[in-house]
């Protein structure tokens, strides 16, 4: 990586497992602030934050709409109805536009692949994919790893978390939850999980950008679908290829469940939405070839009755309601990240995973620059959030 | 890490210069005592502390919070709230320092009408106390805010000042100080 | 010195010099390769034959080094004139032409109005009248290009249209086409096809493949335009129309056209420069410049155009300029026109691409290997002529924006003969503008020729090119070889590189 600030987040490729690492790390630090009375830090105050949807969304939106004003920054929300692209103005001359106007990060979602990448060509500003076509979601694939390595610091899959609903309330807490740091440095945090993606391959951003973020991450990830709900050539993907959900059901870790993507093509493939639901759709009797400590996904929205029936998208196993949860921490994540000046998180290329997790405990600080006191903890390991987190004495 | 001497300083994973140590100020048995001392100040200033949280700024400031909550406990036989903060986000210097994902914020209960004591190893300009009176007030609003430091080494840029002082210290501002419960060392920033 | 001249091709203005010398290069054409210098005498060759002293007020063109070849013709350019000024016009294009050595093209149908009818072929031929090179119009097949009933192809034949095709927009209806070839035949004129199923096609945007499925764009599968060739093939045997196969780009297709040609099927076809140079890895940055049809294919297939192209069974290469203003480029991608400009730099790609690295004859034209010039490339002082590695030895010409020259297998590689005859003589044919141009250079033919520096390098620059469009995927690249100079009947309309208007 030639420049090593992080300046736009294009494909969940641009992280790699370091830049995955950290983008965690620094959501538990903005999951712990959504819990405050007042949610809100001014990290990014005098920021403006664009968010340029060329495509219909409800919660990519929102979350970082309101990820963006937890960190000060303004908000211009930009869609394809009530802009000058109805009035034949190009995306170059609105990002321009954008620019003029003086916005530091433009969020985009646009039908067509590669929209962002192209943007990101003709402007300064940093640009944050937010879903370009069938290509890449890369926030959505850091929730889906945030979700998951928030489970496994819970001890899952060897305790079952699954049934225990006093759990859902501590994910993403520092406090309550076992650190990344816990685990032996050189563990790639999803190592030895087996994730089977369901669904509409194909046409789906979100299944390219988690296929890459959790084998990075040491996940096994097995796409099951059928042949014409499958790219052409998966040669460069970490995956290996299934046709019959029944017959790996039973190894899975995660069930994660895709949406089938009508709109883009997807309803054609497939004579009937039944027959649909009859090979790939998680039922109750597929239930009961999961494994028990098995846990389900979905990136939303949820088509109950088609992908997954009604009541197992609210089951205890289903995390579907903490992966929509850890969106606002994520892109608080990702937007401090690329804005807050060279404090952003630095990627070195020759880094790993376990120097990114556990560079803290060289207990090697830093020093402030003139203005700011001089002072180091070097010889004491800043540990608190296991002991100061309780009540001293009680 | 003690027993390094000469230590890398790194802002972030960027390394911006060199610490060389050249006096021990304060011993191990130093810093305790005055921790101590403080420990009874807070004590006396607050009727026994049945109302006090106190708040370690992230990252020098918490071992010495912990040790001091603990100390509390032994003098006066009952606890005291304790927590940290991490005031990163809220630096008027947003840029310089960026946030590390170790350096938590917990606040362990409503401070809303409580006294906080924040705790901090070295004061110097006041920023840090500043950013860290405006995060405090995203969680409620205190009865009062005092200012325990183990070392003041001058050089305010703020109308700031700490109710409970380990050691003032005179030093030039291209010094650096290093506290820790194992001592106080002052020495040079050689910055690359 | 009389000269008679084809009353269609008298123009106006610009009278040529009278005469014109190119001195010093090697002569390559249909027949062969001698050292010669060239007299031209108004439109006319005059005399071919070494040492000629320089009349006097000749105008003395230098060919030291360089090949003096018959002008290059395309059969595949989109000219944008009527109806798409702001892209291109016929003058425009034609200085492109020129400065690529082609001295004609044939104007593809695709305007606004068509080339549809006998009207429109005498409006674009008129306002090339003044043209730097032979405009050569081709008719639609069907009338508006709709693919639905066929257009007046006789009125147009009449005219001298030889060549037939609804490019751009694949005449989809199987009944049609044979009707069209049984048609030609009464014509005696060509039905040239863009052979893509428009069903299978499906709407992709890339070529099916590892590329399209890691970049998420729709892709268009090689059995989309193998199953046209497959089907216009079979109607060509049937009807024993003459069929040309536009733009090849898969292995597939070329196999079937090696199977054709064995049978004895009435059938030619070309490739473009982009398709024999470029993988559909180019598309990693989702640049727009890169998006035509049929679309830029993997290694696998540019290594079989190689090989077509080595063994004979492509016949042309030409270059399907497509012009677009920037503003249809910089847009995302599946909004963008398909399609890049390729007149300037076509020779230049393919010399990089599948010339042979030595030099033509040397030793036959007995002359010194040093008087080839090769400019920023390692001429040492034994007259060692080795193009330094970059260009030549490796697989690739300097990457920009992740595209990469594919060069051939030394093995696949043409001599300057056989490289000039796919772009000069063969085309030349298939357009039956042999021998005005195309034909050998000798005493008395038209003086259509052009005069390459086989070994010159140069850096595309898409700002500097001729074109009203920037669309060149070639941006930045270094290519091998530059067109000199370039006569258009007996008129020197580019002196050492300059266009002369």
């Amino acid at each position: 990586m030639s420049d090593p600030f992080l300046h736009n987040l294009l494909s969940i490729e641009d992280l790699g497992e370091e830049g995955i690492a950290k983008v965690i790390a620094l959501a538990d630090v903005f999951a712990e602030v959504n819990k405050r009375a007042i949610p809100k830090v001014p990290a990014l105050r005098g920021k403006t934050v664009a968010l340029a949807f060329f495509e219909d969304s409800t919660r990519t939106r929102l979350s970082f709409e309101t990820a963006a004003r937890r960190l000060s920054a303004d908000t211009i929300t930009l869609g394809k109805t009530g802009s000058s692209l109805n009035k034949g103005e190009s995306i170059r001359d609105t990002v321009r536009t954008l620019e003029a106007i003086g916005a530091d990060c433009l969020v985009i979602r646009h039908p067509c692949a590669g929209v962002p990448e192209q943007v990101a060509r003709w402007t300064n500003i940093s640009v944050v994919n937010a879903g370009d076509g069938w290509h890449e979601h890369p926030t959505q694939a850091l929730i889906d790893c945030y979700t998951l390595v928030n489970m496994r610091r819970l001890g899952w899959p060897e305790e079952d978390v699954t049934g225990n609903s006093r759990t859902s309330e501590s994910l993403g807490s520092q406090g309550e939850s076992p650190s990344p740091r816990e685990h032996a440095p050189e563990e790639l945090p999803l190592r030895g999980i087996k994730i089977g993606i369901v669904g509409d391959i194909k046409h789906s951003r979100v299944a390219r950008s988690d296929s890459i973020a959790f084998s990075r991450l040491g996940a096994q990830v097995v796409l099951v679908s059928t042949p014409p709900l499958l790219p052409t050539s998966l040669s460069f993907w970490p995956v290996e290829v299934v046709h019959d959900l029944d017959s790996v059901i039973g190894d899975l870790d995660v069930l994660y469940l895709l949406r089938i993507q009508t709109e883009r093509g997807g309803g054609r493939v497939i004579p009937t939405l039944r027959e649909y639901s009859l090979l790939y759709a998680l039922n109750s009797s597929r239930r009961a070839l999961l494994p028990r400590h098995a846990l389900i996904m979905h990136p939303g929205p949820v088509n109950r009755g088609v992908e997954v029936s009604y009541d197992l998208v609210d089951a205890p196993s289903s995390l579907v309601l903490k992966q929509v949860a850890n969106g606002v921490p994520i892109r608080m994540a990702v937007l401090y990240m690329l804005l807050a000046a060279s404090g952003g998180l630095q990627l070195d290329s020759d880094a790993s995973l376990s120097t990114a997790m556990t560079h803290v405990e060289t207990g090697e600080w830093m020093a402030y620059s003139e203005d700011t006191e001089h002072r180091s903890s070097g010889s004491s390991t800043p540990s608190v959030s296991g002991q100061a987190g309780e009540r001293a004495g009680v | 890490m003690g027993e390094r001497e000469r230590r890398t300083i790194l802002l972030g994973s960027r390394r911006v210069g060199i610490f060389v140590p050249k006096a021990q100020v304060m011993s191990a048995a130093e810093v305790r005592r005055a921790l101590t001392r403080m420990t009874h100040e807070i004590a006396e200033r607050n009727q026994g502390g049945s109302e006090v949280v106190v708040v370690g700024l992230q990252t020098g400031g918490v071992p010495l919070a912990q040790k001091l909550a603990a100390t509390f406990e032994e003098i006066e036989g009952s606890s005291v709230f304790l927590g940290s903060l991490d005031v990163a986000l809220y630096r008027d210097d947003i840029g310089l320092r960026p946030v590390l994902p170790e350096a938590t914020t917990y606040i362990p209960c409503d401070i809303t009408g409580k006294v906080v004591v924040l705790v901090d190893d070295v004061i110097y300009t006041g920023r840090t106390v500043r950013a860290a009176l405006g995060a405090l007030g995203d969680f409620g609003r205190p009865k009062a805010v005092q200012l325990a430091v183990m070392v003041d080494r001058g050089h305010r840029e703020l109308p700031i000042r700490p109710d409970f002082v380990g050691k003032n210290l005179p030093t030039r501002r291209d010094e650096m100080v290093d506290v820790s419960l194992e001592g106080v060392v002052i020495g040079d920033l050689f910055e690359r | 010195m009389v000269l008679r001249l084809p009353l269609f091709l008298v123009r106006q203005v610009n009278e040529p010099v009278s005469e014109v010398l190119i001195r010093g290069g090697t002569v390559v054409d249909s027949t062969g390769t001698k050292r010669a210098d060239v007299l031209i005498s108004g439109r006319r060759v005059s005399a071919v034959e070494e040492g000629i002293l320089p009349p006097k007020g000749v105008l003395v063109l230098e060919a030291d080094g360089c090949i003096v070849s018959p002008g290059l013709v395309d059969l595949h350019a989109h000219l944008r004139e009527p109806g798409m000024e702001e892209a291109e016009s016929i003058e425009t294009a034609t200085r492109q032409a020129a400065l690529g050595g082609y001295t004609a093209v044939v104007a593809m149908p695709n305007t606004n109005p068509p080339i549809d009818s006998a009207a429109v072929v005498r409006e674009v031929r008129e306002i090339a009248k003044h043209a730097m090179a032979e405009v050569v119009p081709a008719g639609a097949i069907t009338h508006a290009r709709a693919g639905e009933r066929l257009a007046p192809m006789a009125e147009m034949a009449k005219l001298g249209v030889t060549m037939f095709t609804d490019d751009g927009d694949p005449l989809q209806d199987p009944q049609l086409m044979r009707l069209a070839l049984e048609y030609s035949v009464g014509l005696g004129v060509t039905i040239a096809q863009h052979c893509e199923d428009r069903f299978l096609a499906n709407g992709g945007l890339v070529h099916e493949g590892a590329w399209s499925s890691k970049l998420g764009l729709p892709g268009v599968p090689s059995v989309a335009e193998e199953t046209m060739v497959s089907r216009d093939i079979l109607l060509a045997k049937v009807t024993g129309g003459r069929l040309h196969l536009l733009h090849l780009s898969t292995a597939g297709s070329i196999d079937l056209l090696v199977k054709a040609k064995k049978e004895g099927v009435t059938v030619s076809a070309e490739v473009t420069p982009h398709h024999i140079s470029l993988t559909d890895a180019s598309l990693v940055g989702y640049d727009p410049v890169f998006k035509v049809n049929p679309p830029l294919r993997d290694r696998r297939d540019v290594v079989a155009l190689h090989q077509g192209l080595s063994s004979s069974v492509i016949d042309a290469i030409a270059t399907d300029h497509a012009p677009h203003p920037p503003e249809s480029k910089e847009v995302p991608f599946d909004q963008a026109a398909w399609g890049m400009i390729g007149l300037q730099t076509a020779l230049a790609v393919a010399l990089t691409v599948m010339g042979k690295k030595e030099l033509p004859h040397v030793k036959d034209a007995a002359i010194d290997p040093s008087s080839f010039r090769s400019p920023g490339s390692s001429t040492g002082a034994g007259g060692d002529l080795v193009i330094s590695s970059n260009v030549i030895g490796g697989q690739s010409v300097s990457p920009t924006r992740g595209a990469q020259i594919q060069v051939a297998s030394p093995e696949q590689q043409l001599s300057f003969p056989e490289l000039l005859s796919l772009m000069s003589w063969k085309p030349a044919r298939i357009a039956r503008l042999f021998p005005r141009h195309g034909g050998p250079v000798e005493r008395g033919a038209w003086a259509n020729l052009c005069v390459i520096d086989p070994y010159a390098k140069w850096t595309v620059e898409a700002n500097d090119l001729a074109s009203k469009s920037r669309n060149t995927p070639f941006n930045g690249m270094e290519l091998m070889g530059k067109v000199r100079h370039t006569l258009f009947m007996g008129d020197p309309v580019v002196i050492d590189g300059i266009a002369q208007r």
